[in-house]
C-alpha cells in the first residue's frame, strides 16, 4: 500500500488533473519558522461537486502566526474550501499554492466514542503518513505523540480511553494528532461546537499558543464574536464575500451578504445574530 | 475422583483425529478472534456472514473439479461482485436488495451442487464442515493461512485502527479507506477458507463474529478485546469438541452453538452490569 504523504501527493496530482486550475506544493518549512512567512495562497480558486461549482472566486494569502476565522452559512463553502486545501477536491479554476503540509482537526462528534482506543492511540494515527507502510509506531513515534499530548496539556491522560475524555479534551487530542504531523497549516472544523465555557477557553488558549508558535490556523466557525478576536476573517457564501482584518471586515452589510436570511440584525448598529445548525457544505 | 476427571478431560484427545481437531480449533480461534475484532469494529458482521455464502458455489465447483479451494472461492466472489454490480444498475432494485438476492442465490446454487446425488463424498463437508476428518496436510494449510492473516493484520493494524475510528479523517492522515476495506474483505475470504473445511460454510460467521462481539462488550482496549476474543473462540471451540465427543452431535454445529450461547450469556451479563451501574432516578 503506498501511503506517501497524502496532501503533497494528492495536491500535486490535482495540479496535473485540474481543469484549468492549478495546485502547487512548494518548499517545506522547518519547525520554528519566522512569524509572517507565507504558508498558503489561493488566487481565484473555484471548486465543486459533479458539474456544479460550490465555491468560486476565493483568493487570499495566509501567513505563519495568523488565526483566520472562516464564516459562512451552512452550504456556504467552508467544508469545500477545506477539502480543496486538503487536496480531496480538485481546483477547477484559479491557483492554490501550499508552502507547507496541511493537517485537519475534525469535529470530535465524527469520531467513534465507543471505539476502544486511548488518547495516545489517536495521536499515533497522525504518524501513519510519515513511516513506511509495513512498520508500526516505534519508540520515536511514541515519544513524539507524547510530546504532542504534552503540548496540548494532556500528557497525563495519554492512556485514557478517547471516549472517556470530555469534549474539550477530545478536541485537544485531535489537535495533538495534527501537531504530530509537523504541519504548519492547520484546519479546524468548528472546534468549539458542543464545548462548555471552560473547555472553550482552554481551546482558545491553545489556538493562541499554536499561532504564536508559527502555525497558520484556518478555523471554520459560526461565532462572529469570536472571529472578531482573531487576526483575519474570511467570509464565504458560495464565493468569497470578504477577507481581511475583522474590525474592518465584519460590518453588518458584509455579514448580511455572507449569511443572507440566516442573519438577524439586532437594533440599528452592527449587532447581529447568526442562526445556524451544524450541517456541512 | 481426580483420575475420573482426568480421563473425562484427556480421553477424547488420545486419538490423532481429535489432536488435529484441537490444533485446528486453536488456529481458527486465533485467526477468527483477531480478524473478528476488526469485522466488529468496522461493522462488517453482515459481510462476514454473507461473504462465505457468496464464495460457496466457487468452493464446491473447485472441489468437484479438483482445483484449489482458494481459486474457487475467488471465482465465487468475483461472480457475486459482478452480479451485485449488474443488479444495482436496475433502477427498481435498491442496493440492499441486490446484495441479499445475489448472496442467497449464490448460496442456493452452492447447496444445490454440494447436495447433488452425483457429488463425490466430501463435497458436502464444505457446507457442514468436518473438523474430525482433517489430515495433517489440512492442518498445515490452515496454519499457513493463519500465519498470512496474522502478518497482514499486524501490518494493517494502524490503518485498520484509523479507518474504524473516523473514516473521513483517516483519508487526511494518509490512509486509503477503500483499500483498507478491500484488504479486510480479502482477509475475511482467507479466514473463510481456513474455517470452511473444519466448521463448514454455514458456521463460519459464528466463529468470525460471535467471539469478537462478546469480547467487544468487555474489552477496554483493542489488544485486550483481541485477547478476550481469541480466548472465547478457543474455549468455545474446545467446549464444542467435548460436546460433540460426548453427546455425539455434529462437531461444527456444536462449536457454533456453544460460541453463540456464550455470546448470549456475555451480552446478558453486560446488560445486567449496565443496569447495575446506571444511577438511580432522583426521588
Amino acid at each position: 500500500m503506498s501511503d506517501d504523504h497524502p496532501q503533497m501527493s494528492t495536491t500535486e496530482a490535482i495540479g496535473a488533473a485540474a481543469t484549468g486550475g492549478v495546485a502547487e506544493v512548494c518548499g517545506h518549512a522547518a519547525a520554528g519558522d519566522e512569524p509572517g512567512r507565507l504558508l498558503l495562497e489561493l488566487d481565484g480558486v473555484a471548486a465543486g461537486y459533479d458539474q456544479a461549482l460550490a465555491l468560486r472566486d476565493v483568493g487570499f494569502r495566509a501567513h505563519a502566526g495568523e488565526r483566520i476565522a472562516i464564516l459562512g452559512p451552512n452550504g456556504g463553502g467552508k467544508t469545500t474550501l477545506f477539502r480543496v486545501v486538503l487536496g480531496e477536491l480538485a481546483v477547477r479554476e484559479g491557483r492554490l499554492a501550499l508552502h507547507d503540509e496541511v493537517a485537519v482537526v475534525p469535529q470530535t462528534e465524527r469520531s467513534r466514542l465507543d471505539f476502544p482506543v486511548s488518547a495516545l492511540d489517536v495521536v499515533l494515527m497522525g504518524t501513519i503518513a510519515h513511516r513506511p507502510w509495513w512498520r508500526g509506531a516505534g519508540r520515536e513515534e511514541r515519544a513524539k505523540a507524547r510530546a504532542a499530548l504534552r503540548a496540548v496539556g494532556l500528557e497525563d491522560r495519554a492512556d485514557a480511553g478517547f471516549g472517556a475524555l470530555s469534549g474539550g479534551q477530545r478536541q485537544r487530542v485531535l489537535v495533538a494528532r495534527a501537531l504530530v504531523r509537523d504541519s504548519r497549516i492547520l484546519l479546524f472544523d468548528e472546534p468549539f461546537t458542543g464545548l462548555d465555557t471552560a473547555s472553550s477557553e482552554r481551546l482558545q488558549q491553545l489556538i493562541d499558543e499554536l499561532a504564536a508558535a508559527g502555525h497558520v490556523l484556518l478555523i471554520a466557525t459560526h461565532d462572529v464574536g469570536q472571529a472578531r478576536g482573531w487576526d483575519r476573517v474570511l467570509c464565504l457564501n458560495g464565493r468569497q464575500v470578504a477577507f481581511g482584518d475583522p474590525a474592518a471586515t465584519l460590518t453588518a452589510d458584509t455579514l448580511q451578504a455572507t449569511y443572507g436570511h440566516d442573519l438577524l440584525r439586532l437594533g440599528d448598529g452592527d449587532a447581529v445574530a447568526v442562526i445556524c445548525d451544524h450541517r456541512h457544505g | 475422583m481426580s483420575g475420573v476427571l482426568s480421563n473425562v478431560v484427556l480421553d477424547p484427545f488420545a486419538q490423532g483425529i481429535m489432536q488435529r481437531a484441537l490444533v485446528e480449533i486453536v488456529l481458527l480461534g486465533i485467526a477468527g478472534g483477531l480478524l473478528g475484532c476488526w469485522i466488529v469494529f468496522h461493522r462488517l458482521s453482515y459481510s462476514a456472514e454473507a461473504l462465505p455464502h457468496a464464495m460457496f458455489p466457487g468452493l464446491v465447483g473447485a472441489a468437484l473439479i479438483g482445483a484449489p479451494l482458494v481459486l474457487g472461492g475467488a471465482v465465487g466472489l468475483l461472480v457475486a461482485a459482478l452480479a451485485i454490480s449488474a443488479a444495482a444498475r436496475i433502477p427498481t432494485i435498491d442496493r440492499d436488495t441486490s446484495i441479499s438476492v445475489v448472496f442467497t442465490s449464490m448460496f442456493g446454487l452452492g447447496v444445490l451442487l454440494a447436495l447433488s446425488p452425483d457429488s463425490p463424498p466430501g463435497v458436502q463437508e464444505l457446507l457442514f464442515g468436518d473438523v474430525l476428518g482433517l489430515t495433517a496436510g489440512d492442518v498445515a494449510t490452515a496454519a499457513g493461512l493463519t500465519a498470512v492473516v496474522l502478518i497482514a493484520l499486524r501490518v494493517l493494524h494502524p490503518r485498520l485502527l484509523a479507518t474504524a475510528f473516523d473514516r473521513d479523517a483517516a483519508r487526511t492522515l494518509g490512509v486509503r479507506p477503500g483499500l483498507v476495506d478491500l484488504l479486510l474483505v480479502t482477509l475475511i475470504a482467507v479466514a473463510t477458507l481456513i474455517c470452511v473445511q473444519a466448521l463448514g460454510n454455514l458456521f463460519v460467521a459464528a466463529t468470525l463474529v460471535a467471539p469478537a462481539a462478546g469480547a467487544r462488550l468487555f474489552g477496554r482496549g483493542v489488544p485486550t478485546t483481541m485477547a478476550i476474543a481469541c480466548g472465547i473462540a478457543i474455549a468455545c471451540g474446545i467446549a464444542g469438541l467435548y460436546l460433540s465427543y460426548y453427546a455425539h452431535t455434529a462437531t461444527g454445529a456444536s462449536i457454533a452453538g456453544v460460541t453463540v450461547a456464550v455470546y448470549v450469556v456475555l451480552a446478558g451479563a453486560a446488560r445486567l452490569a449496565a443496569l447495575r451501574d446506571r444511577p438511580l432516578p432522583a426521588r
